[in-house]
């Protein structure tokens, strides 16, 4: 009498699958479906009428959803833009110190070490316009302006950038760092011999030896910044007036403030997009950086 | 005119110090080698003139200006660095043109030195590979291609071949000479081989613990060693050397009983009792039969072949003498087997006396 056995391998890899389906298939496929669905968290049945496309074509014309997606957009390309140079700059100072490098080091990454929820409320303090630090600061100089840092539609970005790029800076320095130790000396010797000014060996063979790190660091910060919320959530909750209002914000808002859980969902698949174009982009660049300076294979 | 000084150079690092007072003058157009065991401080020298290292004391001239405080970009010399140092992401042709890129010639003018350089290194297949596709031998000529490009005032090597397996390396040692007979600039070279120093050099400079032991053509080196550090460096076979006390004045007593005369050389520089060292080189200790016909005053010895080494034209033949392994050289070969016993005869003119106490080679 023999029962038919499952095999061996797959029983082995049973509690994994399980696992998977659990954490990540399920709710994938559970909020994809309820996309097409007019899923409100305070009516539960509505999750059983399907309306096909009628989220997705309601966010496509949706200005308020277009606006937080474009403002995402800028966000990432300004911060990220900012924080690779700022980042550079550190790491290539610190390349240079010969004495007590790896304190400097450890107290680059203080930033990172903080919840950015703490940064938020830190940098909500900084930037208040009665008791904040910046305010008080421009008033003790002789300024006589109380500037509004969190309720102005520009400044609140650029304060938002500032905690965001505060926090984030020493990710592009390590990262870009560790770039500048791997580079061999003698390709710099020889461009020196070359006849290379310190800025040329930088242009000409630093530099390029670097874009596979920076490439590295874009690629894990585009991610993390297309996921911005809780700095914004803390520092203006997407306002005033939706003036900082980012995706994910714009998100929550409607699934868990609205309750229009479906909605929300449909717009989640919509700006995963952006993610995945960020991420290919930045791809492609490290593998063609990595073929400039011979490292792929 | 690109003479090459270097006056009193000292080198710290931190509070080693690797260079003691070099003194060197290298005239224009001259290929001077450096030479020594690893460590002795040729390529601390080099890199100095170079403008890669710092200078602790003293001064560097080329052509006649002082240029200790220049960068290397304002010395007109290019290197050729031991691990080729090439710029992994560019191609040949980039490699070759980068430096013309960096003086601001134009593009046209580029590609024709670069391709120039290429047809005199028989680069042209290779010029779109970038260095990672080509091999070793390859990346060597392009290192080289790299440096003459541009024309420099003063070429500079470090061990450019040491990484290249024999037979490319002797026939690169040729290469490098045809290109100095054809070029003619000033060459500083850098090597810890002395075959390389005595094959391509004008002139060699023997290097020890950053002290410069004999400066002179590869023949002066050869023939009148300053002591027995120079006597055993250069040369291949190293110079024989055998213990011995100076009895009178012009008989030298090596252990067993064996005794040998003062050469003329050294005549009238030792006094009695004296400890010596007594040199020779393998030329000189042949068997009768197998040796240059040659005049001279010669002894004769009657040997024991204890190891042979073929070599096709000539045959090295290892011996005891007066307790000491040394090693003699059979021309024309014939078959030697281990144990043999053969009649050498030793060249007494052509021998040296070192004191034992100094390595100094004593000599009229
Ligand atoms: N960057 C350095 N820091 C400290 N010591 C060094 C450095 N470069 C070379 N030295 C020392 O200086 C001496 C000479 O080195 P080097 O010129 O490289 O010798 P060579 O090229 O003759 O083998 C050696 O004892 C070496 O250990
Ligand atoms: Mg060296």
């Amino acid at each position: 009498m023999t029962r038919r056995r499952l095999p061996e391998w797959f029983l082995l890899l049973l509690p994994a699958i399980i696992v998977i389906a659990a954490v990540v298939l399920i709710p994938l496929i559970f909020s994809l479906y309820s996309s097409f669905t007019p899923y409100k968290l305070t009516r539960p049945s509505t999750l059983w009428k399907w309306v096909g496309t009628y989220n997705y074509e309601k966010i496509l014309t949706d200005a308020k959803f277009w606006a937080a997606f474009g403002r995402t957009v800028l966000f990432l390309t300004i911060a990220l833009n900012l924080e690779m140079l700022l980042g550079l700059g550190i790491a290539l100072m610190v390349n240079k110190v010969t004495w007590g490098q790896r304190t400097l080091r450890t107290i680059i990454m203080f930033p990172m070490m903080f919840s950015p929820i703490l940064v938020g409320f830190q940098f909500k303090f900084i930037f208040n316009d009665n008791i904040g630090l910046v305010n008080n600061a421009l008033q003790s100089m002789g300024f006589n302006v109380a500037l509004p840092w969190l309720v102005d539609g520009k400044l609140a970005m650029f304060s938002i950038a500032f905690a965001e790029i505060w926090m984030s800076t020493s990710v592009f320095a390590i990262l870009i760092l560790a770039g500048l130790f791997a580079i061999p000396r003698d390709p710099l010797e020889a461009a020196k011999v070359d006849g290379c000014t310190p800025f040329q060996s930088f242009r000409h063979i630093t530099l390029p030896f670097l874009m596979p790190f920076i490439y590295i660091a874009m690629t894990i910060r585009s991610l993390d910044v297309a996921r911005a919320y809780d700095i914004v959530q803390i520092m203006t909750g997407g306002g005033p007036a939706r003036r900082t209002e980012l995706l994910w914000t714009l998100m929550s808002r409607t699934g868990y403030v609205d309750a229009r859980m479906g909605l929300a969902n449909a717009m989640g698949y919509v700006s995963i997009i952006l993610s995945v174009v960020f991420t290919i982009y930045f791809f492609r660049k490290l593998t063609a950086a990595r073929a400039q300076i011979g490292m792929e294979g | 005119m690109t003479e090459v000084t270097l006056s009193n150079i000292v080198k710290f690092y931190g509070k080693h110090q690797a260079l003691h007072g070099i003194n060197l003058d290298i005239s224009d157009g001259e290929f001077v080698v450096l030479v020594g065991p690893s460590g002795c401080g040729k390529s601390t020298t080099l890199r100095m003139i170079a403008g890669l290292e710092d200078i602790s004391g003293g001064e560097i001239a080329i052509g006649g200006r002082v240029v200790n405080d220049l960068p290397p970009r304002d010395r007109n010399i290019s290197m050729v660095f031991q691990n080729y140092a090439l710029y992994p992401h560019m191609t040949v042709r980039e490699n070759l043109g980068f430096s013309l890129k960096i003086a601001k010639m134009d593009a046209a003018e580029i590609a024709k030195a670069a391709d120039e350089a290429a047809g005199i290194l028989g680069l042209e297949e290779l010029m779109d590979r970038k260095p990672a596709e080509l091999s070793g031998g390859q990346r060597q000529r392009v290192a080289m291609g790299r440096a003459i490009v541009r024309h420099p005032d003063v070429f500079l090597f470090d061990e450019p071949l040491s990484n290249l397996d024999a037979k490319l390396r002797t026939q690169m040692r040729v290469e490098i000479k045809k290109l100095h007979q054809k070029v003619g600039n000033t060459i500083i070279y850098v090597t810890h081989d002395q075959i390389e120093a005595m094959t391509l050099a004008d002139r060699i400079v023997l290097m020890k613990d950053g002290h410069i032991v004999q400066v002179g053509t590869p023949l002066e080196l050869f023939n009148t060693p300053v002591n027995t550090f120079v006597a055993t460096f250069i040369g291949s076979p190293p110079m024989n050397l055998i213990d011995g006390v100076v009895s009178g004045s012009s008989t030298i007593q090596l252990a067993d009983g064996l005794s040998v005369p003062v050469p003329a050389s050294a005549q009238g520089q030792v006094h009695n009792g004296q400890r010596v060292k007594f040199g020779f080189r393998a030329d000189n200790l042949m068997p009768y039969g197998h040796a240059v016909e040659e005049e001279g005053e010669r002894a004769d010895l009657e040997l024991t072949v204890t190891l042979t080494e073929p070599l096709g034209t000539e045959t090295v033949l290892f011996t005891d003498l007066a307790g000491t392994e040394v090693q003699g050289k059979m021309l024309n070969p014939r078959p030697v087997r281990p144990g043999e016993v053969l009649k050498f005869r030793l060249m007494l003119d052509k021998c040296h006396v070192f004191d034992a106490a100094t390595s100094d080679a004593i000599r009229g």
